[in-house]
């Protein structure tokens, strides 16, 4: 009597099941033709990572990371992780991770910065997907897996999806707080000298929003990389395979090196994107003008002889 | 700064029309004809069915028993006005009293619920999107109480901001900013960014920004109420002799009645979204509409116009605490004066220092004025009545400092400046101080 009922119950899984087949038979053409165009894209970005000689890499990211940080000792230390990813022996995997991140990241922040826009400007916008960006963070981030799976098959296009799907929240809300946060005042004050709606974007809105926005790019990436190692499970390969590999084989040595490759290159992205987003554009403040000069009185030896 | 020998109503307006002139227009004159802004009928009624306070039910009702009733709020309520080309015409009232919404409406940041709007020729309040927003780029510029700068823009391109929007090229538009700049006193200043800057100055961009454009119209919602009263009061006096250089016609919001009284052609005085009085200056003050009129004005009027705050001049020259002997004689020789207040850094007044002082210093060759050393006549209080200060004027060899509560130095009051405040002002007394 105290148990829930038996006879009352919601199926939500036939119907989802049955959406699914649905999808796959009528715009099966699609997504196989996404599958193929993703896979192409992937692929050539993996090639350009692997086809840029290691030191060229890595002292590109060495002076990225000083350009971003500011410091040219954070801008080695940078460097150094990324050489040590290399020691491992997990170059070209880490290479094939950074591919998917890369390309993961590029369209959720292509997707997302005008989602964001949009939630921002329509409060009905935001009503309906706050709930929607709610449960994709909840969500345990293997649930993606399964229809990346099986609408993409097994490698890393599905890998890809998944990502895109997991990692694109942040950067959606942090557009839209950005933008919501910029001052009232200034925004009427652009109004009244006659800026449209995208002249407000383009010259207020979107740039007194921009740290708030960087700081959801980093999110979002940092996000793309935890989920890319999870993409391994359905055939993504990379670091995460090597681990997922680790761990299958009881292979406690190669596995910490793997997760250590992993974490290295997670503080690398982070650190620089992060620097980005906490950059702020440095006034050319001079200190306050000096503008009464006083032509200093000390040098005259004696009381000034032009009073008068 | 010409002091007291100036005060509201003294402007002629080229476009200020006289009593007939306006009898006859009256009666012919078309929509908005020949007002630079002609408001009839308007209201704001905020709320979700703003129409509900038309009703024959709630019409006669006050504006708290409607937000009881209705749930609406309304901001403007049933108000007409006409300002003349050339004007400057003060929206006052304490804050709630819609002042505002009101300026707000003439560019239509906000809406209107009801009611006509002309301005500068145009129906404004049936303006479509596009109309508006040219109107907004030609015609009509505002100056905000909170400046409302783009931090990530410099000094010339906030004030070019006006001149981007309208689809100026590049080069025009840094021309007529840094005239617009040159005008209110920032050349050098360009490339700063406004963080940079105090307040004062950030309210001189915006309202270079508002000039850039040469608008017809200029709309400034208590542009200076936000800064110290030292900087209002100096900003307020530039202000005046711009108005007379530009000849534009300016609708002015403030809650400060020194303010009104100092700038304005003509003042309205709101109360819970109604005009409850529109007059000059003097004539508010001597013959008020009603007692909410009275108790506004009742610390200006007659007997409170002449208050220390009314009749003080600016201190022009002032010594800061830590400037030494020397710097400070610079200043002085610079100035020709023979003593200035001195003040720290947050402007409190400290005492005076004297020629005298800063040669006997410099001859013991000692580095420091210490405050103990100024002669210091004890401050009086801005809202002190002059005739209390009969006294005290003439007493001492030096004028007398007025200071805030706080201390703060507000202004000096002179023999002569209590004179002019007495008798008429005769425009052709020379100002010759020092």
């Amino acid at each position: 009597m105290l148990d829930f009922p038996g006879w009352l119950r919601l199926p939500l899984a036939g119907p989802v099941d049955q959406a699914m087949t649905w999808i796959l038979t009528n715009l099966g053409g699609l997504f196989d033709w996404i599958g193929s165009v993703g896979l192409q894209v992937l692929i050539n970005v993996e090639r350009a990572l692997i086809f840029v000689p290691w030191f060229v890499l890595v002292a590109l990211v060495g002076l990225v990371a000083w350009r971003a940080i500011g410091k040219w000792t954070s801008g080695l230390g940078m460097a150094v992780l990324l050489i040590l990813v290399g020691t491992f022996g997990y170059w070209a995997e880490a290479m094939t991770t950074l591919s998917v991140v890369i390309v993961s990241v590029v369209i959720a922040v292509a997707l997302g910065i005008p989602i964001g826009i949009l939630m921002a400007w329509s409060d009905s916008v935001k009503r309906l997907l706050r709930p929607i960006l709610d449960g994709m963070q909840t969500m345990p981030s293997f649930v993606y897996l399964i229809p990346a799976l099986m609408l993409f098959g097994l490698g890393r296009v599905p890998a890809t999806f998944a990502t895109l799907i997991y990692a694109i929240p942040p950067v959606i809300r942090l557009t839209d707080v950005g933008i919501r946060e910029v001052p009232a005042a200034t925004i009427e004050a652009a109004k009244a000298f006659g800026a449209n709606r995208w002249d407000l974007l383009r010259d207020v809105q979107l740039p007194l929003a921009r740290s708030s926005i960087l700081v959801g790019i980093n999110q979002t990436t940092m996000m793309a990389l935890a989920m890319v190692v999870i993409g391994s499970m359905i055939g993504n390969r990379g670091l995460g395979m090597e681990v997922l590999l680790a761990i299958n084989r009881v292979d406690i040595g190669r596995g910490f090196e793997a997760g250590l490759a992993i974490v290295f290159l997670a503080i690398v992205i982070d650190r620089i994107s992060n620097g980005f987003a906490r950059r702020r554009k440095v006034p050319v403040a001079l200190s306050t003008s000096v503008a009464e000069t006083e032509d200093d009185p000390e040098d005259r030896p004696d009381e000034p002889e032009h009073v008068a | 700064m010409d002091a007291v020998g100036t005060r509201p109503g003294r402007r002629e307006r080229p476009g200020g029309a006289t009593l007939t002139d306006e009898a006859d227009a009256m009666i012919t004159r078309p929509p908005g004809g020949d007002a630079a802004v002609r408001v009839e009928g308007l209201w704001k009624v905020f709320g979700k069915n703003p129409d509900h306070v038309f009703d024959d039910e709630y019409r006669g009702l006050s504006k708290t028993e409607l937000q009881a009733r209705t749930g609406n709020v309304v901001g403007i309520r049933d108000v007409s006005f006409d300002v003349r080309p050339g004007e400057l015409f003060v929206l006052m009232g304490l804050s709630g009293s819609g002042k505002s919404t009101l300026i707000r409406t003439l560019i239509r940041l906000i809406d209107p619920t009801r009611g006509t709007l002309w301005v500068d020729g145009q129906n404004v309040a049936a303006m479509s999107t596009r109309e508006l927003l040219d109107f907004r780029r030609r015609s009509i510029s505002m100056v905000f109480q909170s400046y409302g700068l783009l931090p990530h823009y410099t000094v010339l391109q906030n004030a070019a901001y006006g001149l981007k929007l309208r689809g100026e090229d590049q080069k025009t538009r840094e021309e007529k900013a840094r005239a617009a700049l040159a005008t209110v006193g920032l050349t050098g200043w360009e490339s700063y960014y406004p963080d940079s800057l105090s307040g004062g100055m950030q309210q001189r961009v915006g309202l270079a920004r508002a000039l850039a454009t040469d608008p017809d119209i200029l709309l400034m919602d208590e542009p200076f109420s936000g800064l110290d009263p030292l900087i209002r009061r100096q900003l307020q006096d530039e202000f005046v002799d711009l108005q007379d250089q530009i000849g534009k016609t300016i609708v002015f919001v403030t809650h400060d009645l020194h303010e009104a009284l100092k700038l304005g052609d003509r003042i309205a005085i709101m109360r819970d979204g109604e005009i409850v009085q529109i007059a000059e200056p003097e004539e508010i003050l001597s013959n008020p509409h009603d007692d909410y009129v009275r108790a506004f004005t009742r610390d200006a009027s007659t007997a409170g116009v002449f208050t220390a705050r009314t009749v003080m001049d600016d201190p022009e020259v002032l010594l800061y605490r830590w400037q030494g002997p020397r710097a400070a004689l610079a200043e002085l020789v610079h100035h020709r004066r023979d003593w200035a207040f001195m003040v720290d850094k947050k402007q409190r007044y400290l005492g005076i220092c004297s020629r005298d002082l800063v040669d006997t210093l410099i001859k013991e060759g000692i580095r420091h004025i210490e405050a103990a050393d100024l002669i210091r006549p004890d401050p009086v209080d801005p809202d002190v009545l002059i005739q209390d200060l009969f006294g005290l004027v003439g007493a001492g060899s030096y004028p007398l400092p007025v200071a805030d509560p706080d201390g703060t130095l507000l202004g000096v009051i002179r023999p002569r400046s209590i004179l002019e405040a007495l008798h008429t002002p005769d425009p052709s007394e020379e100002a010759s101080d020092a």
